[in-house]
Parts: C-alpha cells; sequence; structure tokens
C-alpha cells in the first residue's frame, strides 16, 4: 500500500519535471540550420574532390604532368596529359580531368603528388541532373577560382 | 402553412448551428495543425513550417489541397462498404456536441437538459469508426490499432464519466449551460481537484493522442488504424480528432473552468466566448505540450494506470462527493 502511494507520487513528479524540459526547450533558440538560405561555415579540413591549387607566387598551379596521380588513382578516375612546349622547361599539363563519378576520395593522388599541387576542395554542395556533371574539369576550376 | 411557419425559425437555427459548427471543426483544424507543428518544433529546438506564406501560415491549406488531391487507394480484400463507412462514422458525429456546447450564456446551439449524456454518447462513437476503419482495412496493424483503441477508450471512459458524475451530483443537472452557469463564485477546478485531473488524464486517452496514442503507435504499428487510409479519407480521421481535442477540452471548460466565465467585456452574454475559447486553446496547448514530452505507454502500463489508478481515485473522489453534498 505504501509503494503505491509513493510510485504515484514519485511518477506525477516526474511528469512535471519532463514537462519543465519541454518549456525551456519552447523557449530557448533554434538551434538547426535553415539550409538553403544559410549556410555552416565547412571546416578546411573537409575532404571533398581533389582540386588543383592555385598558388600566390606562380598565379596558377604547378602541375608538372608527371601523371602520378593518374596512375596512383584505384579507381582510374584521373586523366592528365601534358605536351612539350618551346621555352617552357619540362611538360605544360592540358588536361586535367577528374571523373568524380568513380572517385572513392581515397586521397592517393594528394598524398602523391610530387609538387603538392592537389588537394581537397571545400565543396560540399555536389548535386547534378546528369553523370556528366561530375566530370569536372580541373584547369578550369583553377582558372575560374579567384 | 401553419405548421412551416412555426417550425422556420427553428429551420433557420438549425442551418445557422450547422454552418457554424463546420466553421468551428474545419477551422479548429486549421489553427490545431498549425499549432501543433510550430509546437513540436519549437520544443525540438527547430523552426516548425516556415517554407509556405509568412512563418508557413499557409502550410495547413497547402496540406488539405494536397490530401483533396490524392487518390483514395481500396485495398484489394478489404470490406469496401465499411472501409469507405468508417472516416465518415470518426469525421461526421463530432459536429453534435458543437451544438449543446455553452460557449457564452447567449451563444448555444440548443440547451438540452442531456446535454452532457449527447456529447458523452456521441464522443464514443469514434471508437467504433476506429474499430471499423481497422476491421475493415484487412491489414494486422489497422486491426491491432483497432483492437487496443476500444481496449483503451472502454478503460477511460469509466473514470472520465465517474469524475464527470461528481460534477453532476454537485450541481444537480445533465445540462451544461446550468453547469457552467453554477461556477460564479468558484470554478470547480478548485473545488474537484481530483476530478479534474482525472479527468484529463481520461481525457487524453479519449482522444488517442500520446502518450497515449497507441492505437496509431506509428513506430510499432505503421499507423495503427489508419494505415491503408490515404488522401481525404485520412484527413477525415484527422479532422475527426482535432474535433473531438476541441470537444473534450470544451466539457472540460464548461465543467471545471467555469466556461465563459471571466473578466466582464461589453455585451458579456455574446463576448463571454472570447474567455471560453481561451481556456479551451489552453487546454489544447496542453496536450500539445504533452504529447512532445512524454514517450508512449506500454499498453499494460496504460492499463494499469486506468484500472489501478484512476478508477479507484475517481470511485473515491465520486463518495466524497455525494457524502458532502448530502451533508451541507
Amino acid at each position: 500500500m505504501k509503494s503505491y502511494f509513493s510510485e504515484l507520487f514519485r511518477g506525477a513528479w516526474s511528469l512535471i519535471l519532463g514537462l519543465k524540459v519541454t518549456i525551456k526547450a519552447m523557449f530557448s533558440p533554434i538551434v538547426t540550420c535553415q539550409y538553403p538560405r544559410e549556410k555552416l561555415e565547412i571546416t578546411p579540413n573537409y575532404r571533398g574532390h581533389i582540386d588543383l591549387v592555385k598558388f600566390a607566387d606562380t598565379g596558377t598551379h604547378k602541375c608538372i604532368s608527371c601523371g602520378s596521380c593518374m596512375r596512383e588513382c584505384p579507381s582510374d578516375c584521373i586523366v592528365v596529359e601534358g605536351e612539350k612546349r618551346e621555352g617552357v622547361k619540362g611538360k605544360v599539363c592540358v588536361v586535367f580531368n577528374l571523373d568524380f563519378t568513380k572517385c572513392s576520395l581515397c586521397g592517393a593522388c594528394v598524398e602523391v603528388c610530387p609538387t603538392k599541387t592537389l588537394d581537397y576542395s571545400n565543396d560540399y554542395e555536389l548535386a547534378g541532373y546528369e553523370r556528366a556533371n561530375f566530370h569536372f574539369d580541373l584547369l578550369k576550376r583553377v582558372e575560374e577560382r579567384e | 402553412m401553419e405548421i412551416f411557419n412555426s417550425l422556420l425559425p427553428e429551420l433557420i437555427r438549425i442551418v445557422v448551428c450547422a454552418v457554424c459548427g463546420a466553421v468551428i471543426v474545419f477551422g479548429n483544424a486549421l489553427v490545431m495543425g498549425y499549432a501543433e507543428r510550430k509546437l513540436a518544433g519549437r520544443i525540438m529546438l527547430r523552426p516548425g513550417p516556415m517554407e509556405v506564406g509568412f512563418h508557413g501560415l499557409y502550410q495547413l491549406v497547402v496540406d488539405g489541397l494536397k490530401l483533396m488531391g490524392k487518390q483514395l487507394v481500396i485495398p484489394v480484400n478489404a470490406d469496401k462498404p465499411l472501409y469507405m463507412l468508417a472516416p465518415l462514422l470518426a469525421f461526421a458525429p463530432v459536429f453534435v456536441p458543437l451544438l449543446v456546447l455553452p460557449f457564452s450564456e447567449k451563444i448555444q446551439g440548443f440547451d438540452l437538459d442531456i446535454g452532457m449524456l449527447v456529447i458523452l454518447a456521441f464522443a464514443s462513437i469514434n471508437v467504433l469508426a476506429i474499430l471499423i476503419g481497422g476491421w475493415s482495412s484487412n491489414n494486422k496493424y489497422s486491426l491491432f490499432g483497432a483492437i487496443r483503441s476500444v481496449a483503451q477508450n472502454v478503460a477511460y471512459e469509466i473514470p472520465m464519466l465517474i469524475s464527470l458524475l461528481a460534477i453532476v451530483f454537485m450541481t444537480n443537472t445533465f445540462s451544461l449551460k446550468e453547469i457552467a452557469a453554477a461556477q460564479s463564485p468558484v470554478w470547480f477546478v478548485v473545488i474537484q481537484p481530483l476530478a479534474f485531473l482525472i479527468y484529463i488524464v481520461a481525457m487524453v486517452a479519449e482522444t488517442n493522442r500520446a502518450p497515449f496514442d497507441l492505437p496509431e503507435a506509428e513506430s510499432e504499428l505503421t499507423a495503427g488504424f489508419h494505415t491503408e487510409y490515404s488522401g481525404m479519407s485520412f484527413s477525415l480521421f484527422v479532422l475527426g480528432e482535432y474535433a473531438n481535442m476541441f470537444i473534450v477540452c470544451s466539457v472540460a471548460t464548461v465543467f471545471f473552468l467555469g466556461g465563459s466565465s471571466g473578466i466582464p467585456l461589453p455585451f458579456f452574454e455574446y463576448t463571454g466566448i472570447v474567455w471560453f475559447l481561451m481556456k479551451v486553446y489552453l487546454l489544447m496547448f496542453f496536450l500539445v505540450w504533452i504529447r512532445w514530452t512524454y514517450p508512449r505507454t506500454r499498453f499494460d502500463q496504460l492499463m494499469n494506470f486506468c484500472w489501478k489508478y484512476l478508477i479507484p481515485f475517481s470511485l473515491v473522489n465520486l463518495l466524497i462527493t455525494v457524502v458532502m453534498v448530502k451533508l451541507v
């Protein structure tokens, strides 16, 4: 008989405490991010797809078209082509394509790059209407970037 | 012609009452649907509907249009006539209790001597609708939901009736207007706090809302009794549920919170409706608040609570009330 009432009062008290928790939450500020209208600052450590780095001293990337990334890539999604030009030492990169539909984001290409010109981008809004939207021309991207 | 002339005012009255009832049912569903989603959002620290209109005000209108446009799917092995009947049966009876509710001293459809009995009788048709809907869907989830609903409503109707009976013993009438008028100095919530508490708990269970929403328990029974319903037949169930919420909260207001009494306004015989609606919506807010606070009870806990706590307490309360009425 004693436990009957003590259980009742303990239960009732816990219910009141529960109501207190939710009423407090009702008047506290919203914590969700209203995505299309406000965007979260992405951390610089974010590992998106690869991108060519734009160096401040040269104003462009430092790709020497060695093809290490192409050979290292386990998914075969990088195509690099370079050509010899007169008056320029080494090769000039003319094609650098990434097929992101196959990329597994392993990062082997970034690690192997001898000139450190490959890095992960911070781009996370990767939605597209067709497969071709994910075939990136990284040379074009590095030029378009300010 | 003679008969017609004498009937005409009564006919007009019936039409006006029916239209007002429809306005209350649909308006209430719009307001409560929006308020429920907004409050649910606020409790979970998110903003709730924000996209359609200013702060998502038109969200419910858009949802209603969507539901109207949807196809009514009838399962192959369903009992078709009963399947179609159930949502109507859940929705149609909610108009009748609105006719006898005293919104203010002068705003009332019909002041019946048995107003309380009318309300309770028509409110319990909802259980029948749920049972028919769950049974005729020919779906195990629906059937489980329906069975739970019947067991729960049969159990919780008892403490609800007994707690209201205590008030009836004190006022000696079933007429809602007279019950509301009997509380002019003190509201019955002060004299009968236990009956009020019991009524509130039973009211949540009667309207099948969380934490007693076992008939639709979405995590266990997908959607319970309305698993197979789509489009308008589903929204009739929802409309019925919100209208039932309005009715049980109105009954709580009339029986315990003094009906339309409050600080006098000009033309108080009519403007009392402001206080009445304010009390009703305060209770509805409370219902939403507890829905988003408590987890769902287990079925044995639900039944234990009713048979071991609510019914004995309401019986003791009734006994004390009867003795006090006799002595005073």
